[in-house]
Formats: C-alpha cells, sequence, structure tokens
C-alpha cells in the first residue's frame, strides 16, 4: 500500500481551529467563526484533492496510508497511530468536510446573535476533526480515539446551552448512553486482541479466516451495540430525540448526516466479521428492521419538527443498519443511503432551523402552518430534500432505498419477505409523517401567534440549504448511474455469488411508491382536509399515546434499568455502610470500650502498679511452670 | 548441708520483701522491701552458682549489687525530694499520675 505525507492535514486543519478557538478565548470572538470556517472548508479541499488522486489510480492500488508515530509497543501487542484512505473513509471524510463547511456558513449566521457563537465553532471544528479520525484510522483502537472524541463533541454541542437544565440533561443522557455503546466498541477491541493479537483493520481482515465463529459472532454483536449506542439504534436509541437540545446546525450535522451514521461505517468496515459471523450478521438485521419501525412509528406522533425528524433519522438509519446486516450485497447500498441521507436530512434539518429562526425559535408544527408563502426559498428546499426522503424518482431517495428494498426481498426465504415487508412499509410510514411534516409547516392556514414575525432567512443561511437540496436531488442518480458506488467500493468487500431476485427492480419500485402514495395519500386526509389543531388533541388512541411518549422508551429505560439500578446502588451503599463501615467502626468501638474499663486499672496508686506487676510475674512463672510440667 | 535450703530462704526474703512493698505505705519501708527482694534474688544467684560450681552466678550477684547501689542513690534522693516538698512519704499520696 502506498503512503502520502498529507492525510494528517485532513484532521490536523481542523484540530488546529478548535485548538486555537478555545485557547484564544475572546481573542478571536471577532473572526473565529471565519477561521473556522475556512479551515473546514480547506480540509474538505484536501479530501477533494485526495479523490482526484485516488481517481486517476488503479483499484488496487487507490487505498493509501500514513504512520503518525508509534503508538503502543507492549510485548506482542503493537499498535501505531495510522491513517487509511482507501474508498470508503473517501466517501465519508467527502461527506463530512463537505456537509461540514455547508453547516458552518449556516451556522455563522443562524447563530450571530449568540454571544458564545465562538466557542460554538471550536466545537464544530473539534468534532469534524474527531469524525475524520474516526473513519481515517487505520485500526479499532484509532477509530475508537475518534469513537469517543465525537461523543464528546456531541456532548458539548447538545448542551450547548446548558443554562437551561433539561438541555443540560439531554447532553448528560446521550453521553450516558453513548457510554453502553462504547463499552460494547472496547469489549470487541478485546476480543480482537484476545483472539487474533492484532487490532488493526488489516490485521482482523487476514486473521478472521482462522478465527473461531464463536469469536466471531461475540465481537460482531460487541460491534453491533457500539453501532447501536452511536448510531440511535434499538435497543440505545432513547437519546437522539433528546438531543435536539443542541442548536439547529448540531442537529443537522452531528445527529443526522455525520456521528449517527458512525454505527453503519463501524459494520461496514468490519465486513470481514460480519461475513464470517451469520448470527451477528442476522442481528444486525433484526436491529436494523425493528428500529426502522421504530423510528418511523414515533415520526407520526411528534408535533416538535425537530423531533420528528429525528425519529426519521433514526428509521432511516435503521434501513442502513438492516442493508449493511444483509452482508456483501447490502454495504454498497447502505453506503449510498448514507450519502443521500446526508444530503436531504442535513438540508431538511437546516430547513428545520430556518423556519425556526423566523418563527422566534418555535418548533411545534402546530403553530406554523402557511409559511410556504413567507419562506418560499426554505419552503423548495425543504421540499426537495422531502421528495429525496420519500423515494420519489428520480431524487436521490428513489436510487438509494428502492435498492434497499429490493436488497431485502433478494435476501432470500421468509428473512427475506419479512425484511422486504418492513422496509415497504418503513417506506409508507415514512411517506405520512414526512408529509404531515410538509403540511404542518408549509401549507394550510396560518397557526402562529401574533408576535411571530416569519420571514426568509438570510443568504447565509439558505445557500447552504440550496446546495444540499441539488445533492438531494442529484446525488442519487450520479451515485447509481452505471452502478457508480457499488462499483467503487466493489474491490473493499468480499465477492458474492448472483442471488436470485424474487421481485424485479420495476416491481419493487411500483410497490414501493404505492405504499408511498397511500402515506402521501392519509395523510392529506388527516391534515390537509380537516382543520389542525393549534394544540395537541387529547382524545386519541392509545396508540398514538404511546407514539408521542416515544413508544415508551424512556418508561422502558426507567423502569428497567435506572429503577433497579438505583436499587442496586442503594443496596451497595446500605452494605457498604452496615457491613464494610460498621467493621470498620467495630473496631473503633471495640478498642474504645475496651480501653476505658482497662482505665480502671490506672489509679495513680504505686502500690496497685506494684502488687499488679507481681501478680503478672506470679501468673508468668506459674504458666511456665505448668508448661514446663 | 543441702544447698536447696538456701532456695527456701531465698524464696522466703523474696515475698517478705514482695508483700513489703505492696502492703506498707511508707516510701523508705517500700525501699527497704525492695533491697530484700533484690539481696533474695543474690542469694538464688550464689546458690545456684555453688550448685553447678561455676562462678557465674556469683559474677551475676555482683552485677546485682551495683544496681542495687545505683538505685539506692537515685531512688533516696527522689524521697528526699518528694518529703521535701510533701511532708510526706507515703507512697499513696504520691498519685499525681491519675490526675
Amino acid at each position: 500500500m502506498s503512503t502520502s505525507n498529507s492525510l494528517v492535514y485532513l484532521i490536523a486543519l481542523p484540530l488546529a481551529g478548535a485548538a486555537l478557538l478555545l485557547l484564544g478565548r475572546r481573542r478571536t470572538d471577532k473572526w473565529g467563526h471565519l477561521l473556522a470556517t475556512a479551515l473546514s472548508a480547506s480540509s474538505f479541499g484536501v479530501g477533494l484533492y485526495q479523490l482526484s488522486l485516488m481517481l486517476g489510480r488503479s483499484d488496487e492500488a487507490r487505498p493509501i496510508s500514513q504512520k503518525l508515530f508509534e503508538w503502543i509497543h507492549v510485548g506482542n501487542f503493537n499498535v501505531d497511530a495510522g491513517l487509511l484512505l482507501d474508498q470508503l473513509s473517501i466517501c465519508f471524510v467527502l461527506l463530512i468536510t463537505g456537509v461540514g463547511t455547508l453547516i458552518h456558513i449556516y451556522s455563522i449566521s443562524y447563530m450571530s446573535h449568540d454571544h458564545d457563537r465562538r466557542r460554538f465553532f471550536a466545537y464544530l471544528n473539534l468534532f469534524i476533526a474527531a469524525m475524520l479520525l474516526l473513519v481515517l484510522g487505520n485500526s479499532y483502537l484509532n477509530l475508537y480515539v475518534g469513537w469517543e472524541g465525537v461523543g464528546l463533541a456531541s456532548y458539548l454541542l447538545i448542551g450547548f446551552w446548558n443554562q437551561k437544565p433539561a438541555y443540560a440533561t439531554a447532553s448528560k443522557k446521550a453521553f450516558v448512553m453513548n457510554r453502553v455503546g462504547d463499552m460494547g466498541l472496547s469489549f470487541a477491541i478485546m476480543i480482537a486482541f484476545a483472539t487474533m493479537g492484532t487490532v488493526s483493520f488489516s490485521g482482523v481482515a487476514e486473521q478472521a479466516h482462522h478465527t473461531s465463529e464463536a469469536a466471531l459472532t461475540g465481537m460482531g454483536i460487541m460491534l453491533l451495540v457500539a453501532a447501536a449506542g452511536k448510531s440511535a439504534q434499538f435497543p440505545l436509541q432513547a437519546w437522539l430525540g433528546d438531543a435536539m437540545a443542541g442548536p439547529t446546525p448540531v442537529s443537522a450535522l452531528i445527529h443526522a448526516a455525520t456521528m449517527v451514521t458512525a454505527g453503519v461505517y463501524l459494520i461496514t468496515r468490519s465486513n470481514f466479521v460480519f461475513d464470517a459471523a451469520p448470527t451477528a450478521q442476522l442481528l444486525v438485521v433484526i436491529v436494523g428492521a425493528i428500529t426502522l419501525m421504530f423510528g418511523a412509528l414515533i415520526g407520526t406522533a411528534k408535533d416538535d419538527i425537530k423531533k420528528a425528524l429525528a425519529a426519521s433519522t433514526m428509521s432511516q438509519i435503521g434501513y442502513m443498519i438492516l442493508a449493511a446486516g444483509l452482508g456483501p450485497v447490502g454495504y454498497a447500498f447502505a453506503i449510498m443511503h448514507l450519502l443521500t441521507h446526508g444530503f436531504f436530512k442535513a438540508g431538511m434539518f437546516l430547513g428545520a432551523g430556518s423556519v425556526m429562526h423566523g418563527m422566534n425559535d418555535e418548533v411545534n408544527m402546530r403553530k406554523y402552518g402557511a409559511l410556504r408563502k413567507f419562506m418560499p426559498i426554505t419552503f423548495a428546499t425543504f421540499g426537495l430534500g422531502y421528495l429525496a426522503i420519500l423515494g420519489v424518482p428520480p431524487f436521490a431517495g428513489f436510487y438509494s432505498k428502492d435498492m434497499i428494498i429490493e436488497t431485502a426481498f433478494n435476501a432470500g426465504g421468509v428473512k427475506g419477505i419479512i425484511l422486504g415487508s418492513v422496509t415497504l412499509l418503513g417506506a409508507g410510514i415514512t411517506a405520512f409523517y414526512m408529509t404531515r411534516v410538509m403540511i404542518l409547516t408549509f401549507t394550510g392556514t396560518k397557526r402562529w401567534d401574533d408576535e411571530a414575525h416569519p420571514h426568509e432567512s438570510p443568504w447565509l443561511m439558505w445557500l447552504p440549504m440550496a446546495i444540499l437540496a441539488i445533492g438531494s436531488v442529484a446525488s442519487g442518480f450520479l451515485l447509481s448511474r452505471g452502478d457508480a458506488l457499488v462499483n467503487w467500493l466493489h474491490p473493499l468487500f468480499a465477492h458474492h455469488g448472483e442471488h436470485e431476485e424474487l421481485l424485479k427492480p420495476i416491481v419493487v419500485s411500483g410497490l414501493a411508491l404505492t405504499m408511498v402514495a397511500i402515506g402521501v395519500a392519509i395523510a392529506f386526509a388527516k391534515y390537509s382536509r380537516q382543520e389542525v389543531a393549534h394544540v395537541a388533541p387529547e382524545n386519541v388512541s392509545v396508540f398514538t399515546k404511546i407514539a408521542r411518549q416515544d413508544l415508551m422508551q424512556d418508561r422502558f429505560n426507567e423502569a428497567v434499568f435506572m429503577r433497579p439500578g438505583q436499587a442496586l446502588t442503594a443496596t451497595l451503599v446500605a452494605t457498604d455502610e452496615a457491613v464494610i463501615d460498621g467493621a470498620v467502626r467495630g473496631v473503633g468501638t471495640i478498642a474504645l470500650g475496651s480501653g476505658s474499663a482497662l482505665r480502671g486499672l490506672q489509679n495513680g496508686f504505686v502500690r496497685s502498679y506494684a502488687a499488679l506487676i507481681l501478680i503478672g510475674a506470679v501468673a508468668l512463672v506459674a504458666a511456665i511452670w505448668v508448661v514446663v510440667q | 548441708m543441702d544447698a536447696s535450703n538456701y532456695l527456701y530462704v531465698s524464696a522466703l526474703l523474696f515475698t517478705i520483701g514482695a508483700v513489703g512493698v505492696v502492703v506498707r505505705r511508707n516510701a523508705i519501708v517500700v525501699f527497704m522491701c525492695i533491697e530484700l527482694m533484690l539481696n533474695a534474688a543474690n542469694l538464688s544467684f550464689v546458690t545456684f552458682s555453688r550448685i553447678n560450681g561455676d562462678l557465674n552466678g556469683q559474677v551475676m550477684a555482683f552485677f546485682t549489687m551495683v544496681v542495687a547501689a545505683c538505685e539506692v542513690v537515685v531512688g533516696l534522693a527522689i524521697i528526699v525530694t518528694i518529703y521535701r516538698s510533701r511532708r510526706s512519704a507515703s507512697v499513696d499520696d504520691a498519685s499525681l499520675l491519675k490526675r
């Protein structure tokens, strides 16, 4: 593999920005945001340059690496800090830096009234650097550093307005739930080292053939736990909705386009593990399918525009995880959906931010309505993203989502039929809740208060939205033209034989579009034909109530983990006080008691001391005499 | 004469001394009882020396005498000082350690 010395700049540029802005403090207030944006953009430039170099090489010569420094050399455990740029990582690098730069630009205007804007940009740059390290690391351990870095940046940014206790709590919730996933990743690394003696991607890929399936299954399940934590997948999904406490650009960048897709990257990158561990692979598919429906159902009941979009993100990542769990046939489609989703979901989040910007930070969609006239550009860009997520041809989602549905059907047997039906149904529900968002926000009658003065956002905000909208329109077509992305990623994944097709692609597309049409029609019937209530109606079915409460995810966690956890800690504290402290205090009490009992002997009279000495001496002699006898 | 008779005398002297130390209050008498106990020990030493037919016990007796002489010097000085300050030579009066 050829080496390059310029990979480190991808990470170093934004990292330097974060350091400068954080250490420079108030001195950098005036130009900090510009510097951060420029550094993010230059990182994007380096990425484009690397892509152009990569395009000029043959398939086998495309991956390049850079060794940074010797990191850990202990016994037979050798890990170097090294970077690896191959066909997979370059997709992520361009997505992260590209969308990241657009969101930097957007934030300049969005955050202009916030006196802590410099700190916000510092964190954004920190996130970009950590995320790039995550996708560029050449071993699980390097990836782990980036993995923790994005977790930190996510925590800092969710709690950016931590003067509100609810927001601070949301950031803690995200952090704690992510720790559960992080634990999975560290276990996976330990299993890799214990059974294969290496933690580098290439090393594990080589050793995977000679390793027992049990070990690989264990590692795969742990990797899945890690992916579930970071990507808000079942059963670690509960943090994503609350993560919307962060500023909207953060939701767009971290909690829609990039960080939450790290789980998909991890599974795709570990394809050699999952290909050899069918049980773990099946679990991946199941988790993906459950989350897909889970997110979609939550999305149907949310009145908070950001939470509806967050539920949608969860559901769409479920699609990606499901595709990644389908093995070599699915990896490329998972990445394709990830890229197109990065465009349209980031675009829609920025659109939501633009709406909030014009509506005094109101997030309740029941207080929107008829905004199309006041925010034509936001409406257009959001609408293009909407068409893309629905999967209407020729928008991006049509190419990526239909491929996943088709692959799911072709998985074979009962599994294929179940997965295909779930993905199809998910597409229908997606159409329903996204149409609901569109109708509630942009059409109908105005439902906002008199204080709100909706207006179009400045060009610094709508320009990134427009660029992302172009991506939502074109990216699917460009990536799938002549199977461009599939062929591009092909050398990285195991080759697979031809699958028999259960349904012809055209039939799948027809079915998917039918489901979408049904979903849209129901949404129109429910929200466009009749007046929308200003406050959420209370006399709704029990299912709606459950969906409004995120399908009881918090109650479940509270009942199953939090309460028993508290009981456990309470028991441990009680045990600590009764047994351990009791033993320590008991020793003291005994010493004290015997001391005061013996104190009576110290009466100050010389003759009594002499008598005691005499008694002692006599007793000693008697004892010796008895023993000798 | 049987050497063990000396040991009986020694034990008798030691017991008299020990009882005297415990029951008498006058510091001078206590002091003399201590001397009595030391000399009882000395008598045992020389008796065992005689029984064993070597000089170790006799040497030890000299050591005891030296210690006893030193003790008399220091002890009498203390008793005299206490008597001067308290007008009493009773060992029960000097019980400051308790308070």
